[in-house]
Formats: C-alpha cells, structure tokens, sequence
C-alpha cells in the first residue's frame, strides 16, 4: 500500500517542500542555465563587451587540441580510478566478509580514509610520493625506478590516481560488503555441495549477484572522478606537469577563473552538465531495473 | 546409494558442546527422519553429514568411507535447503544443471539428467523461469530436482517443507514418498514437525538437547516411547502427564487424587514418578472404575473427534472422544484407560519404567 498524507490546506505541502525548491533552484538550476547562456556569449574577463555568438564557442572546443588532450586525460584518469577503486574495495570486501576475528576493526579502519577531506588526502600522498622528502618515492628509487611526479606526467598521473583511488575505496567497500552480507549463506553451501571451489563460487554466484551493486558503484565512480576529484588535482598537481592531469573539471576552472575565457570555460561545464545527466539517466534506467532479480 | 554411520558424533563451539554423542546407522536406501524441537542439534547433525560443519569428535562414514576429512563436494551427497537455496540469476534448468557441469558432464548428459529429472517433478514448462518467478511450491520443487539430477548416494533434507502452506505441505510430503519410493536413495530428513516425521519416516531419530533420544519405526518410537520426552514429543495432541507416587503392587496414587493402574514393572511404594496416558487412550468410565474425576474445562471440536479438556487438581488431561458424544462444560468426567497403555516415567530423569 502507498502512504498518503491528507493535507488540510493546499499551501502547507508547498510550503514544506519550498526550503529545498529554493536550494535546488538556486544553487543548481539558477547557475546551470546561467552557464548555458554564457556557453552561447562572448566576454571580456570584466564583462564590458558582451557579443552573442551562439554554438561557436563549443566549436571552437572541438577543435581545440588542448580539450581533446583533456578529454584522453579524463578518460585514462576515470578508467584507472573506476577500476583500481573497484577491484581493491572488492577484493577487501571479501576478505572482511571471511574475517572471523577482528572484523569490526577491520572495517571501521577501512573506512577511516572517507573521512579524509580529498585536499588533505592529496597533500598527504604528495608528501608520501614526494621525490626528496616522501618515504614510498624513497622506495621507489631504492627498487631503481626513476621517480618524480612533479616532472613526468605518468608519474604525476599514477600520484593523483592513488589519491583518487584511496579516497574512495572506504565508500565501495561499505557498499561491496552490504552487497557480499546480503547474499544468503545457504546459496554458497548449495554451490559447495554442488562441487564449485571457492573460486569458483565467486565467479559463478557471488559476482553475478553482486553485479547490480557493481554496476551501481562504477557509475558513482565515473561520476567521482570527473568531478569529485577536483580537489585531489588542484592540491596534488594542478593539473601538470604540463597538461597531464587536466582533468575536464579542472580545466573548467582553470579556463574560467585563471584564463577568464568565460565563454569557452561555460561551454565546457554545459558538456560536463550533458555527461553527468548521460550518466544518470543509465543509472536510473539500467540499475534500477536490474536490482531486481 | 550408501548407507550412513554416526559413531559419537559430537559437536561444540569454544567450550559448549551442542551435540553430546549421537550414534546411528542408517541401512543402505533407508528414509529417515531426524525430528525434535527447535535448537536441539538436529540441523547442526545433518551440516556435519553435509560437511557443512566440522565434526569435533566421532566419526561419519558413508558407504564404508570415513568423511570427517572431505569437502562437501567429496562426500556424493546433495542437500534440499529450507529457504531451497537457488541460486536467483539463474534459470530452472541453470540451477539443476549446475552442478553437473562443475563435474564436467557432457552437454548430452546434462540434458538427459535435467529433462528427466524435471519430468519426475512435473517442472517441464518452467525450465527457462528464474526462481522468482516460481510459487514457493514449484520452487521446492526445482529444489529438489537440483538435488536428483546428482544421483548422489544420499539426500539430505533440511526442514524443506517448513516455508510452505498446510495444504502444499501435505502434497509435497506425498511427493517426497512417492520419490523416495521411485529413486530408493539413502535420505535424511530433518524436521520439527511430529506429523512429518511420524508420515514419511521409515525410521525416525527423536532428539532433544543435543541427544538422540531414541532411534526406531514411527510405531515403535509411538508405541513404546523411551523418555517422557519421546512421548510428549510424539503424538498430537500431545500425552497427557500427571505426577505420582507408587501405591503398591500396580497402582500410582495421583497427586491431585485417584489412583491409576498400570501394567508396568514394580514401583516402590512412595517413589516420584509421572503417569503418561495419551489422549485416545483415555476413555470415560463408571465413577467406581475411574482412574480420576476432573472438571470438564473447554470443548475443542475438530469434526472427527472431539477433544475434551478436564481438569484435574493443578493438572489438566485432554481426553480425545469420537464425534457427537460431548459432556457439557463445567460438568464432572470419570476418566479410565486400560492399564497397559499407561506409560510410567521416572520423575527426576524422564526415564520410561517399565
């Protein structure tokens, strides 16, 4: 049965949900129809000379090397931290799912890193992988690979992914061992009798069960790390060396409040708006749909 | 098929012994029902046969091997779960052939099994349906197919009838014969309902707090109960117990009045013991030959027979009558029974004297 309140007055229903209306309108539609609109000008940084120039702007993107290089870096930086972030959280999931002894310790001090703003997690693994004062940069020297994430763009790459990736692994672990909890006991007995190992199990019941869970946290991931992670770039790297982790996020920012190209950086945010709304239109559609089963 | 031996089975966790030493042999093709009342050991029992749980001291054997050592996969046995335990992504005919595929079967083979299986069960036109979309019957039945399509030397059942309707129940339970008739595999059967175990069991181990309390034919465990556990367990409703002492050469003396006659061995006059009649054998009699006067307390009609409820000092005895003869409530019924099928029972350990 559906619950149904009966509102005496018709303005009272209105009235409680205005707080969060107002909110919503705006901090979000007010400022998102705002950058569509300067996505269609053209304007000096202090706003003086204002020319309208409708889609030329998300032209000149297209061709602009820079934003396509921006793309690839987006696209290597979300695939890197969707997947480490996943497959990590999985398999740590499923070892505290087996711990007998010490479990709830396990998970609390698995879930400590969520708590850590993303700047600070960025400072603190850019100290960490620092090439002169960062104790794992010591270690990577000692194994005689060259390091310096402050010169080379993969190595400044792997820094921010790390960051990222610790950053949101306390998050996929929560949600992997509800997941991997709600599976019932009785089902891995049966597969048991019915002969499959352990790793069998896992890829044959455990995985395809926890699959919507999976599908649900790659999308969250995706989103994560296009526009999440802003923090971790901006702290750690700022989007160098060069333009080796200019993330699009970062970009948008950085072509907005350093460059004031305001036209092309509100272009850029309507693509990112369009990406974000792809992503949860799928979401809604697909995750929902395969919960069930 | 294989027969099954539990040779002092014991089970604990940390320092608490759930399981205190069950010894049984279960003959080569033999149904037999494990029943006793919540948490008396009667699943853990089964998991250590399944190898689900370890087994602290004694031994398991099927066929003529020990198992304590093996993986359930090992041990040729398949297992009907109460909640049926399938596995929810995959179809009908997935669920029963995934266990022969693991074992490498040929697709043939596999299809041969399944189909046939699946004709036994009447689950033809559902071969392509997940789980969900199956009633709680079907899916008990899937279940079992799962289980039948192995071939294995011993079924296993853990309470599977538990999460269905009355009236399914009893048609399931008639399935669960016929088929156990038709394939003739070792099965074991756990359940907590007496009607259960007393319907399908060839032989039925009564357990109680970790013990089995006593191992024989529904008959025999009705007949001849070996505790006053045993015999309030078995038997609905269930038999009626009222404290007394021994009076002398085949007499109890009632606590709340009267004397009964029993047909067992000698008691020692003054000694405690609990008097069993169940409720059929109870019969209303001349107030001279009455074992005891009660107060008729309440009326329960259950179309067949009747069940009259006396109350009798602090105790109450239920007498069961044919249809149509029923005294009014609040009247007096003398009560009688024939001595021999009076039960006497220790009253300290519950042990039968007999």
């Amino acid at each position: 049965m559906e619950k149904r309140v009966i509102f005496r007055s018709w303005w009272l229903p209105y009235l409680l949900v205005a707080p969060q209306l107002a909110i919503t309108i705006v901090f979000f539609f007010l400022p998102a129809g705002q950058a569509v609109w300067q996505s269609l000008l053209n304007q000096d940084p202090f706003g003086i000379n204002v020319e309208f120039v409708g889609l030329d702007n998300f032209a000149m993107l297209m061709r602009d090397e820079h934003y396509l290089a921006s793309f690839r870096v987006t696209a290597v930086f979300s695939v890197l931290v969707a997947s480490f972030g996943l497959v990590i959280s999985l398999i740590l999931a499923v070892f505290a799912d087996r711990a007998l002894r010490g479990a709830g310790v396990y998970k609390m001090l698995l879930i400590w890193p969520y708590a850590v703003a993303h700047a600070v997690a960025a400072v603190l693994w850019l100290f960490l992988f620092n090439p002169t004062l960062g104790i794992v940069a010591h270690w990577i020297k000692g194994l005689g690979i060259a390091w310096d994430p402050l010169l080379d763009g993969t190595d400044a790459m792997i820094l921010v992914v790390v960051a990222a990736v610790w950053n949101q692994i306390s998050y996929n672990f929560l949600f992997f061992l509800a997941g991997l909890q709600s599976i019932p006991k009785s089902l891995i007995e049966a597969a048991a009798i019915d002969g499959a190992g352990p790793g069998r199990r896992f890829v044959t019941i455990v995985f395809p069960l926890l699959s919507p869970t999976t599908f649900f946290l790659l999308v969250v991931n995706i989103v994560y790390a296009f526009f999440n992670t802003f923090a971790i770039i901006d702290a750690a790297t700022g989007g160098g060396p060069g333009q080796a982790t200019e993330i699009l996020v970062y970009k948008v920012y950085k072509d907005g409040f350093k460059a004031l190209d305001l036209g092309s950086s509100a272009a850029q945010s309507v693509i990112l708006m369009a990406i974000v709304i792809a992503l949860t239109v799928v979401q809604f559609r697909y995750v929902e749909r395969k919960v069930q089963y | 098929m294989a027969k099954v031996e539990l040779r002092g089975v014991r089970k604990s966790y940390g320092p608490l012994e759930v399981i205190h030493g069950v010894d049984a042999r279960v003959a080569d093709g033999e149904f037999i029902v494990i029943v006793g009342p919540s948490g008396c050991g009667k699943s853990t029992l089964l998991r250590m046969v399944a190898g689900l749980e370890t087994i602290t001291v004694g031994e398991i054997a099927i066929g003529d091997a020990v198992v304590n050592e093996r993986e359930p996969k090992d041990r040729d046995i398949a297992m009907v779960f109460q909640n049926y335990a399938l596995y929810p992504h995959m179809s009908v005919y997935d669920n029963m052939a995934y266990g022969l595929r693991i074992r490498g079967m040929s697709k043939a083979e596999i299809d041969g099994r399944v189909k046939k299986a699946a004709g036994i069960l009447e689950l033809g036109p559902l071969l392509e349906r997940k789980p969900r979309q199956l009633s709680g019957g079907q899916r008990q039945r899937v279940a079992m197919g799962r289980a039948i399509v192995r071939e294995p030397k011993v079924f296993l059942f853990d309470e599977p009838l538990s999460n269905l309707d009355a009236k399914l129940r009893v048609q399931m339970r008639f399935e669960i014969q016929k088929l156990h008739r038709q394939l003739g595999t070792t099965s074991l059967y756990v359940t907590h309902d007496q009607v259960e175990a007393m319907t399908l069991a060839q032989r039925m181990i009564v357990m109680n707090a970790g013990r089995a309390e006593q191992i024989g034919t529904p008959m025999e465990v009705y007949e001849d109960p070996a505790t006053q556990f045993v015999a309030g367990f078995i038997g609905s409703p269930s038999m009626n117990f009222l404290p007394g002492k021994g009076a002398g050469a085949g007499k109890i003396a009632l606590e709340h009045g009267g004397i009964v006659h029993h047909a067992a061995g000698q008691v020692d006059t003054g000694r405690s013991v609990v008097v069993g009649i169940r409720p059929e054998h109870l019969v209303v009699a001349d107030p001279a030959d009455a074992f005891f006067a009660g107060t008729v307390e309440l009326i329960e009609q259950l179309g067949a027979d009747t069940l009259v409820h006396v109350a009798h000092g602090a105790d109450s005895s239920i007498v069961r009558r044919p249809h149509g003869l029923q005294p009014e409530p609040g009247s007096t019924l003398h009560v009688s029974a024939d001595p021999s099928s009076v039960f006497l029972f220790d009253a300290a350990s519950g042990a039968r004297l007999r």
